[in-house]
């Protein structure tokens, strides 16, 4: 098939970018969208051009390095897809894609569609653990946890941290990500002794970072790769709330 | 000689022994002390963790832009560790059994015990740190049987396994670099070990995003720096996986031990195509139900479901009816490719074999399958656009797990004294073949529970060092060293890309550094990577500058490949034997199966490098069987 891009080109964080186009022909349907990316940097190299910069590792939808924004979409037009499974029959022959960067302020765009994710982190930093040494763990079994729960724990966990939400949300929240970490950890017995200051901390430090507010537009859910729900982000604002009041 | 320093006595009391003689640190020296952890996967984040923890100031780099991406996230089968929950009659001695003759009997009593015997305490740190395995209704942790193993020691967390171990890992990590006993930096490549007065000193790294060189000084090194499966190209790894700073090591003096032992694993989904860049993994999981099999006619031209029952040649079930479809990884991916080579794949490229359900679904029903493998159906759907319940899969062997890696002492340290080498980087505990859910496991014991003690041990002496200065002559060299190979490979300025020369390495390593390995094979493998690395440094083209650029990072990895594919047809060449992964045509009993000479080959074969176009020293560690007694593997 035959495919047009629009693709955002970028120097370096400082430089403006603007978008450019390119063509490719005779592009097989069984490629991943990453392997066409592939093979127009191959070409682009043939050209002696320099190819177009992208984020990406493990290909199989786990490691959450990847990550643009398709035609207007977070990680394109399928559900519960990141960029690396999508495949290229999901395009028609000729169409034309348009592909930019995932973008929020607290996301700099570092290179064509590279950016700064290590926002991220620093939220995690702030309190998204248990504050649990190696070597003082007791016994697992010590600690039942009902299958439901541990289930629903786990719902919340399998977060990648490619930061879809953050680019389709109108206001650049990161409360879909924050609130999965802390739901993960406050579904479970191990994590609720921590779970006051674990909220507060990680909010503040989401402000912080220049992330802006959750106004409950649920687009965040929608363009979720691992379908976390804006439910958490509910557990979130009540977990707050309540380490609010119990502060004193 | 290489001393394994395995303390004596009995092998339940080796580690014990070890662990209650080896030196302490003070916590008021550790302050002192600085340590570099190259890596950030289950095995660089957990001793990373570990170290800030007690004190120590911790460095940790990795090459992705967080460590919650290390490819450790893939795993998705589970991790082995002997609770006897079950009360089926684990134990720690059987597990240590299973592993040991899993690994066809090529790797140190002592190291294979003291993984079994630590792995229950890894799933009480996982667990504290909020890892969600899967549970029973009561509340307490299920497991299962998993790789024909015939106790239940797998933990799972869903198909998640390695995502979620990863993620215990990294919030560790994470509190302590927001605690200030770690410093992270993500997004930096070591790119060479500076050694001084024969001790690992520290490491050169280039900023990925600056293009920078930086020096970072450190009473010890460690390198968590993962598998380097991905030198075949096409393989289950993440694209950025590399053996860089192994390779890089191991110029510096670390020898490498059993380079060749490549784990190809039997089900992985087939290349479609030359533009494919990587081979998805479906979980082994799927042999429990799944029929394997390749038409009996080489020019078959039917849709599967065309070709009647008597049409069909099931090769597992035929040649090992004992396991059957459920044969260890090595014997059934060694199996599709002779079928394959035989001229008797399907797909378009006749590089396939076909995994096939419709008994499964006819005995037990559409819903019980659909329960089991949902999820690995609609991946397969995602990825291929086929319906697995209505035809059978396509599936073929894909490289997986590197065994082979640095070679360290029962202490985990190289042969350069202070540099360690934890999880896939190393060679340690998994022989000449790895079991499923055991290296996640190696990974996190190297990094939780073995190289806290035993750096402390090294450590102990180092106090006295005083801090390492980075202007010392070692570390300018070393970066010199680095800048002037960026040069070079910037210079070339030819017409084809580091991918271009990768592919075309993997192809010669796949087909004669792979799944079966000849003399003749062997040494043409050789004479070619010769060849393809003197074209490398003549027409390879980086386009682009210093800073961020993907192209001069797998240059870089390419060139390194180029040395290490040679190294590991050197390997597999001067193996006489067949044995795990090791399949030496010319050593196979006339029914076609593995050879193992343990008269002459019961040893680890640990490389030097001697120089850039000289041959490699090879150095021997005999294996000792005192407690177990090597049988023949048969799946008969
Ligand atoms: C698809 C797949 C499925 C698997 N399933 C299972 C399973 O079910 N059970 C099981 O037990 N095992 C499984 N394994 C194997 C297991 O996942 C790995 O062996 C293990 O996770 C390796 O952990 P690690 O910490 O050694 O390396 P990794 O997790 O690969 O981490 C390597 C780290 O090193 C860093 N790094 C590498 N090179 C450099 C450099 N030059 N400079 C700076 N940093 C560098 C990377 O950034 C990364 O942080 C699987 C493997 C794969 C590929
Ligand atoms: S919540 Fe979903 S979209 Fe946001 S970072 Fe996690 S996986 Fe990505
Ligand atoms: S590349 Fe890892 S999720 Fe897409």
């Amino acid at each position: 098939m035959r495919i047009r891009l629009k693709i955002w080109r970028q120097e370096n964080e400082h430089e403006p970018g603007k978008m450019m186009s390119y063509t490719l022909e005779d592009i097989n349907p069984h490629m991943s969208f990453l392997e066409m990316l592939d093979t127009l940097n191959e070409q682009l190299l043939k050209d002696g051009t320099r190819p177009v910069e992208f984020d990406h590792d493990c290909r199989e939808g786990i490691c959450g390095q990847c990550g643009i924004m398709i035609n207007g979409r977070a990680h394109g037009p399928l559900k519960n897809t990141t960029t690396c499974q999508l495949h290229m029959r999901t395009f028609t022959d000729n169409e034309e894609i348009i592909i930019e960067p995932f973008r929020a302020s607290a996301f700099p765009v570092k290179c064509d569609l590279k950016i700064d994710r290590s926002a991220f982190d620093r939220v995690i930093q702030s309190g998204g653990f248990i504050a649990v040494n190696t070597g003082q763990a007791p016994e697992a079994n010590s600690i039942p946890i009902g299958s439901p729960e541990v289930e629903a724990a786990f719902d919340a966990a399998a977060c990648i941290g490619c930061g879809a939400c953050v680019a389709v949300c109108k206001n650049s929240s990161a409360a879909l990500f924050t609130s999965a970490k802390i739901a993960h950890l406050a579904l479970l017995p191990q994590g609720q002794i921590e779970a006051q200051t674990r909220v507060r901390n990680m909010v503040n430090q989401m402000d912080k970072e220049g992330f802006g507010h959750c106004s409950n537009t649920e687009a965040c859910e929608v363009e979720c790769p691992q379908q976390i729900s804006v439910l958490h982000i509910a557990r979130m604002n009540y977990e707050y709330n309540k380490a609010q009041i119990l502060k004193k | 000689m290489l001393d394994a320093k395995i303390p004596a006595g009995p092998l339940e009391e080796k580690w014990n022994y070890y662990k209650t003689h080896a030196k302490l640190v003070n916590p008021a020296n550790r302050r002192k002390l600085d340590v570099i952890v190259v890596g950030a996967g289950l095995a660089g984040s957990s001793i990373a963790a570990s170290l800030g923890e007690m004190g120590y100031n911790v460095k940790c780099f990795c090459f992705q832009d967080t460590p919650r991406r290390a490819h450790s996230v893939a795993a998705q089968g589970g991790v082995n560790a002997c609770k006897n929950y079950k009360n089926d009659g684990d134990s720690v001695y059987r597990m240590f059994y299973d592993t040991i003759k899993g690994g066809d009997f090529r790797a140190r009593e002592g190291n294979v015990y003291r993984l079994a015997a630590c792995s229950a305490s890894l799933i009480d740190q996982a667990v504290a740190q909020g890892v969600p395995f899967g549970r029973e209704y009561g509340g307490y942790l299920n497991n299962r049987s998993f790789g024909g193993v015939q106790v239940s020691r797998t933990f799972y967390a869903r198909g998640q396994t390695g995502q979620q171990l990863l993620q215990g890992a990294y919030q560790a990590l994470m509190r302590q670099v927001g605690a200030g006993n770690v410093q992270l930096f993500a997004r930096h490549e070591m790119l060479d070990l500076v050694v001084i007065e024969k001790k690992a000193r520290g490491i050169i790294v280039r900023n990925m995003d600056t293009g920078a060189l930086e020096r970072h000084g450190a009473h010890a090194v460690v390198l968590a720096t993962g598998g380097f499966g991905k030198i075949y190209y096409l393989s289950t790894l993440a694209m950025g996986c590399n053996g860089s700073a192994i390779w890089r090591a191991h110029k510096r003096g670390a020898f490498m031990a059993n380079p060749s032992w490549t784990q190809i694993h039997p089900t992985s989904l087939p290349q479609s195509g030359e533009y494919q860049s990587k081979l998805t993994l479906m979980s082994e999981s799927l042999r429990n139900d799944g029929r394997i099999w390749v038409p009996v006619n080489k020019d078959e031209q039917r849709e599967p479901n065309q070709i009647p029952e008597e049409e069909r040649d099931y090769y597992l079930e035929r040649r090992y009816p004992a396991f059957g479809n459920l044969s260890p990884r090595d014997i059934a991916s060694r199996a599709a490719k002779e079928r394959i080579d035989a001229g008797f794949g399907i797909g378009p490229l006749k590089n396939a074999v076909y995994l096939d359900f419709s008994r499964a679904i006819k005995d037990q029903g559409e819903d019980k399958i659909r329960k089991k493998y949902g999820n690995l159906f609609r991946m397969y759907e995602k990825i291929t656009g086929v319906n697995a319940y209505l035809e059978p899969m396509r599936i073929s062997p894909a490289a997986h797990f590197s065994m082979g890696g640095l070679w360290v002492d029962y202490e985990l340290m190289t042969t350069i004294p202070g540099l360690f080498a934890l999880g896939e980087a190393n060679f340690a505990d998994h022989g000449a073949n790895r079991l499923g859910a055991n290296s996640l496991l190696q990974a996190s014991i190297d990094g939780y529970f073995i190289a806290p003690y035993t750096m402390a041990n090294y450590l102990a002496d180092e106090i006295k060092a005083g801090p390492i200065d980075v202007r010392h002559a070692a570390f300018a060299a070393a970066e010199e060293n680095v800048q002037q190979q960026l040069h070079l490979l910037m210079g070339i300025q030819g017409n084809l890309s580091a991918d271009h020369f990768h592919k075309a390495l993997g192809k010669i390593l796949y087909d004669k550094c792979g799944l079966s390995r000849s003399k003749d094979g062997l040494e043409k493998a050789i004479s070619d990577i010769v060849a393809l690395r003197e074209e490398f440094w003549q027409r390879l083209y980086v386009p682009g500058g210093y800073a961020i650029n993907s192209e001069l990072e797998k240059a870089g990895r390419v060139a390194d490949y180029l040395e290490l594919g040679e190294l590991m047809c050197y390997d597999a060449l001067t193996r006489n034997e067949s044995c795990g992964a090791h399949f030496r045509t010319e050593y196979q009993t006339p029914e076609g199966e593995a050879m193992r000479n343990d008269q002459d080959f019961s040893f680890i074969s640990a490389w030097e490098w001697t120089g850039a176009g000289k041959s490699p020293l090879l150095h021997k560690e005999p294996l000792h069987f005192e407690f177990v007694t090597p049988t023949v593997r048969s799946y008969k």
